[in-house]
């Protein structure tokens, strides 16, 4: 019976005790018309037989393993130490749960806090909460924030166009219910047009960094504009790229979200990632989600707790801000042995890495006719290109010779059709850029 | 009477608030069985003065390590003043409920609401009674 | 203050890297200065250091894989290792989520089969697996029953209807939907009080009515005897019903909640389907609706694109559902959760699967037998696959259900879930799963015995404990009033 352990006798046993003649009368509650339904699923499978299907499965699928890729747009293929997955796969961590019970959680808990000071240093901000599911949903829940912390008495949230496209669905999936407008990503505006749309009634600016196409924006003076007219700045980050630039915190921001997938956190088809959350210490209060603070223990022992209790559903109930309850602990814990590993001087090598690569090859791309590398701006590990055919079509071609090109911009922007976004990291080598370059280059 | 102080001058209402008058103005705090039965108050947060507010409406909130509560008014009107001082100390709520642990003041626009609230004795009796 | 093991930030030296990384490849690109950070103050430390530094961490974790840990409505049962294998392989866990629908035919056939196969369990017409936890399932029913009313020219009704034996999660995903709750009392049975149900569907917020959220069994561990008079009275109303699935281990091929009538309801991949608590997540949610709310899924959901080519395989692609709530989350949800819960199913099959609920009932009912004799059962029942006890004693005021929870710890246990539900005084709620073998079960009740005699004889060892965890109870005032939330470092920069 798979993983239960019973034997017959024991069963037997068991049953005497309850004083019930076999397991289905303890089902006397449920209607019968309706008990005990036959389930159409295929047939049991040994634990042999279950690994070689899911191997088979896992191999009807390119992946980055066979494939050099060149595809970020939001989940990136990034070096992952082997002590990640090792630390990770140790059951004290993965088989436990949410610590409720600090006494016999301080690994979770002080892990936790670990990862939140990491962030915090990262971002360059006061404080940061255990996670989100993923960084879509982190800028959701910052829309919520800025709206109680501007006590729901502002409507209009700014976001940019160059905001990922499925956050900003996101955004909208989990605000339809509110009274609120959220405008600016409607066009092709520049942070110029967003600061033009700025008043009394902005709850939150939101901005990309890098932006969605890979660009750092000049956003020195935009803090500034936000708080002149009582609004917050929330700034969606790749944390990676905080290795090298200027840290969201030193930027004026209020909060800084992202997707935390990049530090430590395979690709997995789209999860589980690891929405980040951080923000400034005054308004730590309104954040959503579990928070870890240090305290002593009866002994006068620093120890780790969950605080700030009350904000969340299981105390506040219908007065939440938000039901999130289970979130991306284990990720968070991938994102802290990550963190801890490349450190203060690992990160920056693997940032500047990703940068030269990247530039690298831009610059190559740049000089095939057809293609032109949208340089306007600097930027960090993914670019714009501009190529002489529809992307799909570029795609497929690169496909056939080893490669997963990159994202097509024009599924979510009329105005980039033909136009791809080039991801490049640590991991791909000079050969694997060149062989890229060779290949579209026969594409012209 | 119960084990908790329950000033004769001041109504009272089911949620724990008290409510003192002087003229047009009404106080507001929490008693001294609320502080009890919350415990350790780590945090209060009230809503802005200038805010017209109606009976029945949250002006607040207070909380302790395991439990939050709203703060209601039992007048319409407007928050005239709210106490600054809990807002770093809010421990002064348990140590003074019914003095320096004041939380807003309210200019009311008609007092007559206060009159269905408990008074002294029948406060003590409904705490008594939980 | 020294802590159990000092903090990532306090060990290390200036210059030290946990990590050994290439030279680059490629020349080098000019770095823009101006837009450079200064500082990036993360710790120092080797890869060795690293290593002991999480594995001494791990140590002080109470986990499935050390013990026994019966946290009520959280489903801590086995997760089975294989699944944490197939996970790390290259072709799942390599796999980009915007990769060509071609190039992901295998992924796109398991959520497919693992859409079916949730459908099939509890009886619903199409599932979308995008939640990426139950309260996010829960998010997503809730919208998508707003949508159904607002699509019916019925927007006024905004109220869902939630127990008050309900998890926080159920009233908190209601105010985020922008709807209101009403909450409705539980009779002595544990049962919704059919009484204040009638009167809020039939009185005059009749028209306000949008649903009601339940939890099945409830949160008590009890099946609902009257549920079907629940369903008939909101349905009648113009309401619809949601089911918590959070207990669905106590359902599994016993009954179909969508035969029930249930309109939508969550899975929570991460307790009934076995995938990994993680230390507090990932979870996973998935939502299933009948053919009602079917086009109000959340998306994308995997659909056949084309039916079958020469060799026999449809072409598997996203669809997303015609009224669709939207997206509610990147991508397409926590697929590293979908293959686990996938491979779980797989090994039960449909023989099997019966037998997961059935174990976790027995197990759960065993329990209840023998702790009765000592502690208060508030609902003398049959249970489903959790209980609730009273964690006090009438003789011994001053120990309360905390106490007991923290004196487990010593016997080697993790407590049971304490003061909830919030409708029972001091509870505790136990949840044995199927995967616990009999013999410590036993040792449980034993231990659970022992303290009842304790509380009598000893109670300061109930009052203080726990004597042998890690550390002992915490101030949390402290934590609150300090509010220490990071650590910076204590390193002096390199080179200073």
């Amino acid at each position: 019976m798979s993983y239960i352990p019973h034997t017959p006798f024991e069963t037997e046993q068991m049953l005497a005790e309850i004083g019930v003649g076999s397991i289905d009368d303890l089902f006397d509650a449920v209607p019968a018309a309706y008990r005990f339904p036959r389930l159409e699923l295929p047939p049991p499978m040994s634990e042999m037989e279950v690994a070689s299907a899911m191997l088979a499965i896992s191999e009807a699928n390119d992946h980055a393993g066979d494939y050099a890729i060149f595809r970020g747009a939001g989940a990136y293929h990034h070096f992952i130490p082997s002590v990640v997955n090792h630390i990770l796969l140790r059951g004290e961590f993965y088989t436990a749960y949410t610590p409720y019970q600090p006494e016999v959680s301080q690994g979770t808990l002080q892990a936790t806090y670990e990862y939140q000071s990491m962030m915090c240093a990262l971002t360059g901000m006061d404080a940061a909460n255990a996670s989100h599911y993923d960084g879509a949903t982190s800028l959701a829940e910052a829309v919520t924030v800025a709206l109680e912390i501007t006590r729901h008495k502002r409507r209009k949230i700014i976001l940019s166009h160059a905001i990922h496209p499925q956050y900003r669905e996101v955004v909208r999936t989990y605000h339809q219910g509110r009274d609120i407008r959220i405008i600016g990503d409607r066009g092709r505006g520049d942070v110029i047009d967003l600061v033009e749309m700025l008043d009394e009634n902005t709850a939150m600016l939101a901005i990309q960094y890098p932006n969605f196409f890979g660009q750092i924006d000049n956003i020195a003076a935009l803090a500034d504009a936000v708080h002149e007219v009582g609004a917050l700045l929330v700034i969606v980050a790749n944390p990676m790229a905080l290795s090298l630039f200027r840290s969201p915190g030193e930027l004026g921001a209020d909060i800084v979200v992202g997707e935390g997938q990049p530090m430590g956190v395979p690709l997995s088809y789209g999860g589980p990632y690891l929405g980040y959350f951080a923000i400034r210490q005054k308004y730590v209060r309104k954040i959503a989600g579990r928070i870890i603070g240090e305290t002593l223990d009866a002994d006068g022992k620093r120890a780790f707790v969950m605080t700030l209790r009350p904000r969340e559903q299981d105390i506040k109930r219908e007065r939440a801000t938000s039901n999130i309850c289970t979130n991306q602990g284990l990720m968070a814990l991938s994102a802290s042995v990550y963190m801890a590993l490349m450190g203060k001087n690992g990160l920056r090598r693997v940032g500047e890495l990703n940068y030269h690569k990247a530039h690298y090859a831009a610059d190559r791309i740049n000089q095939l006719g057809g293609y032109a590398v949208d340089a306007s701006k600097t930027f960090f590990n993914e670019f714009v290109v501009s190529c002489p055919r529809p992307v799909a079509e570029i795609n497929q071609a690169l496909l056939l010779q080893g490669i997963i090109g990159g994202y097509d911009l024009g599924q979510n922007y009329f105005h980039l059709e033909d136009h791809m976004l080039v991801c490049v990291t640590e991991t791909n080598s000079k050969d694997e850029i060149d062989r890229l370059v060779e290949v579209l280059g026969g594409l012209s | 009477m119960g084990e908790w102080k329950v000033p004769a001058e001041l109504r009272y209402a089911e949620t724990d608030e008290w409510f003192a008058v002087d003229g047009d103005v009404v106080t507001i705090g929490i008693t001294d069985y609320a502080q009890d039965q919350l415990n350790d108050i780590v945090y209060v947060e009230f809503r802005d003065p200038g805010d017209s507010i109606d009976a029945g409406d949250s002006f607040g909130e207070v909380e302790s390590v395991k439990a939050a509560s709203e703060l209601y008014s039992a007048v319409d009107g407007e928050i005239i003043e709210v106490n600054a001082a809990l807002e770093d100390s809010p421990e002064i709520v348990n140590a003074d409920p019914f003095g320096a642990g004041w939380m807003v003041k309210i200019r009311a626009e008609d007092l007559s609401a206060l009159q269905a609230l408990m008074d002294a004795a029948a406060y003590d009796a409904y705490c008594d009674s939980r | 203050m020294d802590g159990l093991q000092p903090l990532i930030y306090d060990i290390g030296a200036p210059g030290r890297i946990g990590v050994n990384l290439p030279e680059p490849d490629v020349p080098e690109a000019e770095l823009p200065t101006e837009l450079l950070r200064d500082d990036l103050p993360l710790p120092e430390v080797g890869e060795l250091q690293v290593v002991r530094h999480f594995v001494k961490l791990s140590q002080l974790n109470f986990s499935i894989d050390k013990g026994f840990y019966p946290l009520g409505s959280c489903t801590m049962k086995y997760n089975p290792k294989v699944n944490e294998d197939a996970a790390r392989l290259p072709g799942f866990a390599q796999l980009h989520p915007l990769i060509e629908e071609a190039g992901a035919q295998g992924a796109l056939h398991l959520m497919y089969q693992l859409q079916r196969w949730l459908g099939e369990i509890s009886g619903f017409e199409a599932v979308s697996l995008t939640p990426a936890a139950g309260a996010q399932g829960e998010f997503a029913g809730i919208l998508m029953i707003r949508n159904y009313h607002l699509d019916r020219g019925e927007g006024q009704r905004d109220i869902i209807l939630v127990p008050n034996s309900a998890h926080g999660t159920n009233p908190a995903t209601v105010t985020m939907a922008g709807m209101r709750v009403r909450e409705l009392p539980s009779n002595d049975q544990g049962n919704v009080d059919l009484d204040s149900l009638r009167a809020a569907c039939q009185g005059e917020l009749r028209d306000q009515i949008a649903g009601m959220m339940i939890t099945v069994p409830s949160t008590l561990g009890l099946f609902e005897s009257t549920i079907h008079d629940v369903i008939d009275i909101v349905h009648e109303a113009g309401g619809l019903m949601y089911m918590d699935g959070a207990n669905m281990n106590a359902l599994m091929a016993v009954v179909k909640p969508g035969e029930l009538d249930f309109d939508v309801m969550h899975y929570n991949l991460h307790k009934t389907f076995s995938t990994p608590h993680g230390g507090g997540g990932p979870g996973s949610g998935a939502v299933g609706v009948n053919d009602k709310l079917k086009d109000y899924l959340p998306g994308p959901v995997v659909d056949i694109i084309e039916g079958e080519d020469d060799s026999g395989a449809p072409l598997y692609g996203y669809v997303m559902p015609e009224k669709s709530i939207g997206r509610i989350k990147a991508f397409q949800g926590n697929f590293g959760m979908h293959l686990r819960a996938f491979a779980y199913i797989r090994v039960y099959g449909d023989t099997g699967i019966r037998d997961v609920t059935r174990y976790a009932v027995l197990n759960a009912n065993y329990l209840r037998a023998k702790l009765m004799k000592t502690y208060k059962l508030p609902y003398p029942r049959y249970c489903g696959h959790e209980f609730v006890l009273e964690g006090h004693f009438d003789d011994v005021e001053e120990v309360h259900a905390l106490d007991i929870s923290k004196r487990l710890m010593d016997y080697g246990f993790h407590p049971p879930t304490n003061y909830f539900p919030l409708i029972v005084p001091e509870a505790l709620l136990i949840e044995p799963t199927e995967t616990e073998v009999k013999e410590d079960l036993d040792a449980f009740v034993e231990a659970m015995e022992s303290i009842a005699e304790e509380a009598r004889t000893q109670p300061e060892l109930l009052l203080n404990a726990p004597h042998t965890a890690p550390v002992r109870r915490l101030d949390e005032v402290r934590a609150v009033k300090e509010l220490i939330l990071c650590c910076a470092p204590a390193l002096p920069a390199a080179g200073d």
